[in-house]
């Protein structure tokens, strides 16, 4: 009994410990120019589709939940908001050659039709993210106009 | 007394924890030190002519075109044999290739166009050292794209043939350095779908 109290204590410890590791938060005051909604003429209803589902992890700026605020989920959340901002970042799409554009709006579609993209993970929690098989079938279409007007 | 007990094996764990802590980075900083003093050791072996001569010569071919058309063909000869691991590992290849290109030769406009192209297919080709095949060959769809590009600009020795497939995504193109047509999209399926629809060089 007393080995559980101490392993107990130990995790205590260590749970109250990690709390005081810093995260970096991905917020920003402005949207830059290059941000997809800004260069592009996007329907308002895919606007804000995009927004929710989208722009937690692929833009400089995330809307953060309460338990952000506690280790380790904040890592976690953070380790998802880098990577999926190296893949596509939404606030600086304008940079992007024709090319590059091309290849991302493919990926965008590809994960989008595949069901890949958000990630279950996230609309496990996030259920206004889910894309209903209209969203879809209105964001591929949009999409797919945008990367052959390139 | 239990409480004393209690805080003493909170403190030898916290102890054993770091010093386990430290010990992996005590290892770290001597495998640094280690490749710093091999570092060195090549350096000071460089003084033969010979030697470097034959490296300036090596590192020519690595920053050329055609090391990356090379590693190109290799990645389309293992769709073509439905191949994934080697799909794979050939795809990492790639990206060294990619990676290593030298564009110091070319024109301002050239060099960033040809920049443009070197990202977009690295990605791709990333993509490719880790899909499974299906995959792989959507990625190499648009890889085509960009070594056709590069190759409009910089060039090539041999004679390439931008070969067809109308079937696969609404139409892809890749390049081959033979006029017999086996299609990397499809592989066993459907070998032979296709036809040369240009002639480069």
């Amino acid at each position: 009994m007393r080995i559980v109290k101490i392993i107990a204590l130990v995790l205590l410890v260590a749970f109250v410990g990690i709390q005081f590791v810093p995260t970096e938060r991905n917020q920003n005051e402005s949207v830059p120019a290059t941000d997809f909604m800004l260069v592009n003429d996007i329907p308002k209803n895919i606007e804000n589709k995009l927004k929710t589902s989208c722009y937690d992890c692929h833009s400089n700026n995330t809307q953060y939940p309460w338990y952000n605020k506690i280790q380790p989920a904040a890592w976690f959340l953070e380790d998802h908001i880098t990577e999926g901002k190296s893949e596509l970042n939404f606030s600086e799409w304008d940079l992007l050659s024709n090319r590059r554009k091309a290849s991302k709006l493919r990926s965008i579609i590809k994960q989008i039709e595949s069901g890949e993209m958000p990630l279950d993970s996230y609309t496990l929690i996030h259920k206004d993210a889910e894309f209903s098989e209209e969203d879809k079938i209105t964001i591929i279409q949009w999409m797919t106009q945008l990367k052959t007007n390139l | 007394m239990k409480n004393l007990k209690v805080t003493t094996a909170i403190l030898v764990i916290a102890f054993i924890g770091f010093t386990a802590m430290s010990c992996k980075d005590g290892k770290k900083e001597v495998s640094n030190d280690e490749m710093h003093s091999e570092m060195n050791h090549d350096n000071s072996d460089g003084h033969h002519d010979g030697e470097e001569n034959e490296m300036a010569m090596s590192d020519d071919q690595n920053g050329s075109s055609e090391n990356i058309l090379k590693d190109y063909f290799n990645l389309k000869d293992a769709l073509v044999a439905d191949d994934e691991s080697k799909g794979k590992e050939l795809g990492a290849i790639l990206v060294e290739s990619l990676d290593n290109l030298d564009v110091s030769k070319y024109t301002d406009d050239q060099k960033s166009e040809l920049n443009d192209i070197i990202v977009d297919a690295t990605e791709h080709a990333e993509h490719i050292s880790e899909s499974p095949m299906e995959h792989q060959r959507e990625h190499f769809k648009i890889l085509s794209k960009d070594v056709t590009d590069m190759v409009a600009i910089t060039g090539t020795e041999n004679t390439l043939y931008e070969q067809f497939c109308p079937m696969y995504d609404k139409g892809s193109a890749w390049l081959s350095m033979s006029k017999d047509v086996k299609n990397p999209y499809y592989g066993s399926k459907m070998l032979t779908c296709g036809k040369v629809q240009k002639e480069i060089n």
